[in-house]
């Protein structure tokens, strides 16, 4: 496992933030998360490490919180909230849609890891349904027009940056 | 027609030209308040806080004065603030808008508060799937430093206050005040039990702690700046202050709306304030406050004795829009997340979508949560993919009565309520479902339209 510089220099910042070390362990695998795209077990025990805790102490919140994953999810994750407001809007056809478009089977990232297409649960943004997150950017009031649009800007790589909007 | 809102949180958000830097929040007297708030003496701070009624926006509506009052300042321990930003019952969207829109009100609402508990850390709890808000929140924490709102020795006072953000990585039990603390101890957000756990006494790293909600805090710069007295003016007695509610559904404008306590009426907010519902549609259920709390069924007539020992006999349209005027539906107005479903909505599926989020969130403890959440979400995804059976209506019933009150966690309640609801108010739709799919239609009836599919 190779951490970029920066992402070591905010694990390094993170930690004293804290009265207490352990507390850190949820902003150090955001940090490791985002530098690698899952956590693998070498980081696990590495984090583990770097904090004074059991490994199993790490490894009980990557099973435990749905956003850190054990394994890559493909470089870009589309989350498709499927909650009631969202649902009553049509989400779960617009789930359909992005998995045609990027030929994909839910919860399961295509062979190249490009791309992984899943449900997510009310992301707060009820009133703007359907919604949409790709990696980090929230797509609000997505039909079936947008959702192929975006799709196929996921595909060619351009979907999901920061400050990109449809 | 409905009353005017009065947007007091929401003041600045959406107003052309309000962005959400320092600049903009201090060309509207930004940290003017907590300037003030440094004058005087914490305990009168928590007097103006007391007087002034307000409850909770986060979901129980206690009086964050009296939660304050609990604290236990003698211990000699640090005393912990914790801002609970995890937004994650489903239909409530407010805190959002002002993380994004307006963060300095929630950041010199957490000073003032933390000042008046005496706190010198504070941790705003953001959940994972706001990355961009608590980017923003960061920015607005390192803009407050460089001002010295925050840091060491406020402005020039030996107040020091630090504020971190802290991010949550997909839990909706986070949002739970005890499973938020343990979450930031970094440990897995197992909620504790109270008693002894209660956060006042035994929070944060066993200090006393206070957890509030960001609509709560961004109260509080708002009632130091007029007095707790004038602030208690507003709104209805029991009711002060403004509450946020955020309508989403089958309604024409969806969104969030700030009201005084009791200005209007459901009905009104449904049909004035949110345009009503689509063309040819007729209103068939509410959910008031979040998806756990009980649904209500748009015929149905509220009947009771209020605190004062007058009878009332209310439609849905007539519920007062407050925490007293909903509860008086037997129901309770929790987070303001209010979901309006109308008559092309199959309860079954709806259902089965609110109990599915259930059974994926329950963190796992307590045995009645974690198995029956699991086995309410798997009969409804039968019913609803067409192998419903008569006897299932009952078997919903007694899987959800064995949860509530047996369980660490209000967890238990949120599970159960919306299908004890559901079920005992359209009893005669799960009914029809198993019977005509017996008789050979394998979908059931009311969803009208394919696009509306909900499992
Ligand atoms: C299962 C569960 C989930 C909750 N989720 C939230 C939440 O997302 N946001 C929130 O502010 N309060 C939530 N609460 C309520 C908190 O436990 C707590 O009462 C609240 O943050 C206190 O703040 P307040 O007094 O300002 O309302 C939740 C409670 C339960 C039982
Ligand atoms: S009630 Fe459910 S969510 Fe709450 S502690 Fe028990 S298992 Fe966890
Ligand atoms: S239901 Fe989709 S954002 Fe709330």
């Amino acid at each position: 496992m190779n951490l970029k510089p920066e992402t070591l220099e905010k694990i390094e910042a993170v930690i004293p933030r804290y009265p207490q070390k352990r507390s850190a362990v949820l902003p150090v695998l955001h940090l490791v998360h985002e530098d690698q795209g899952y956590i693998s077990r070498e980081a696990t025990e590495w984090i583990a490490e770097k904090l004074g805790l059991e490994p199993i102490n790490v490894w009980e919140l990557i099973t435990f919180y749905p956003m850190l994953r054990d394994k890559p999810v493909g470089k870009k994750l589309v989350r498709v909230c499927r909650t009631l407001s969202c649902a009553l809007q049509g989400s779960y056809k617009i789930c359909e849609t992005f998995r045609e478009v990027l030929e994909c089977k839910l919860d399961e990232p295509t062979p190249d890891g490009e791309v992984m297409v899943e449900f997510a649960e009310c992301l707060a943004s009820c009133h703007t349904g359907p919604v949409v997150m790709v990696n980090d950017e929230l797509y609000e009031h997505v039909d079936e027009t947008k959702a192929k649009e975006i799709a196929g800007k996921v595909r060619n790589g351009t979907g999901g940056t920061p400050s990109d909007t449809v | 027609m409905a009353a005017k809102e009065r947007r007091i949180i929401l003041k600045n958000i959406d107003r052309p030209g309000y962005g959400n830097q320092l600049d903009s929040y201090l060309e509207e007297g930004g940290y003017e308040i907590l300037k003030r708030a440094l004058q005087s003496k914490p305990e009168d701070l928590r007097e103006e806080v007391r007087k002034s009624g307000v409850r909770g926006r986060g979901g129980a509506g206690f009086p964050a004065g009296m939660k304050w009052s609990f604290l236990d300042f003698k211990s000699g321990k640090p005393i912990y603030l914790l801002c609970n930003a995890d937004e994650s019952e489903p239909g409530t969207f407010k805190d959002r808008q002002i993380i994004h829109k307006d963060p300095h009100q929630l950041i010199e609402g957490m000073l003032i508060s933390a000042y008046a508990i005496t706190a010198k850390v504070a941790f705003i709890y953001i959940r994972g799937e706001f990355p961009e808000g608590a980017k923003i929140l960061e920015r607005a924490v390192e803009e407050a430093r460089e001002a010295n709102f925050l840091g060491e020795n406020i402005l020039g006072t030996d107040f020091s206050c630090e504020i971190y953000v802290h991010r949550g990585a997909g839990a909706y039990i986070c949002g739970e005040e005890t499973g938020l603390i343990e979450s930031i101890e970094g440990k897995r957000p197992y909620p504790r039990i109270k008693p002894p756990y209660f956060p006042a006494a035994l929070g944060l790293y066993m200090c006393p702690t206070i957890v509030n909600n960001v609509e709560t805090l961004c109260n509080v710069k708002h009632i130091v700046a007029m007095g707790g007295e004038e602030y208690a003016k507003i709104g209805r007695p029991g009711n002060t202050g403004t509450r946020i509610w955020c309508v989403s559904g089958h309604v024409r404008k969806p969104g969030y709306y700030e009201f005084e306590g009791g200005a209007l009426t459901l009905g009104e907010l449904i049909y004035d304030v949110c345009g009503g519902l689509y063309p040819d549609r007729t209103l068939k259920a509410v959910i008031p406050g979040g998806s756990s709390m009980k649904i209500l069924r748009a015929d149905e007539r509220f009947k009771g004795k209020d605190r004062d020992g007058n009878e009332f006999d209310l439609g849905l349209e007539d519920l007062i829009l407050d925490f007293d005027g909903i509860a008086q539906s037997g129901s309770l107005s929790g987070s303001g997340g209010i979901i309006v479903l109308d008559d092309t909505t199959d309860m079954v599926e709806a259902l089965a979508n609110v109990s599915s989020f259930y059974a994926h969130e329950s963190c796992g403890q307590c045995t009645p949560c974690r198995e029956g959440s699991l086995w309410l979400k798997k009969i409804l995804e039968r019913m609803s993919r067409g192998q419903a059976r008569l006897e299932d209506v009952d078997l919903l019933k007694s899987v959800a009565d064995q949860i509530p009150g047996r369980t660490i966690c209000a967890f238990g309640e949120a599970t159960a309520w919306p299908v004890q609801s559901y079920v005992a108010k359209f009893r005669d739709e799960f009914i029809a479902k198993a019977e005509q799919q017996a008789a050979g239609h394998s979908r059931g009836n009311g969803c009208s339209e394919d696009k509306i599919q909900l499992v």
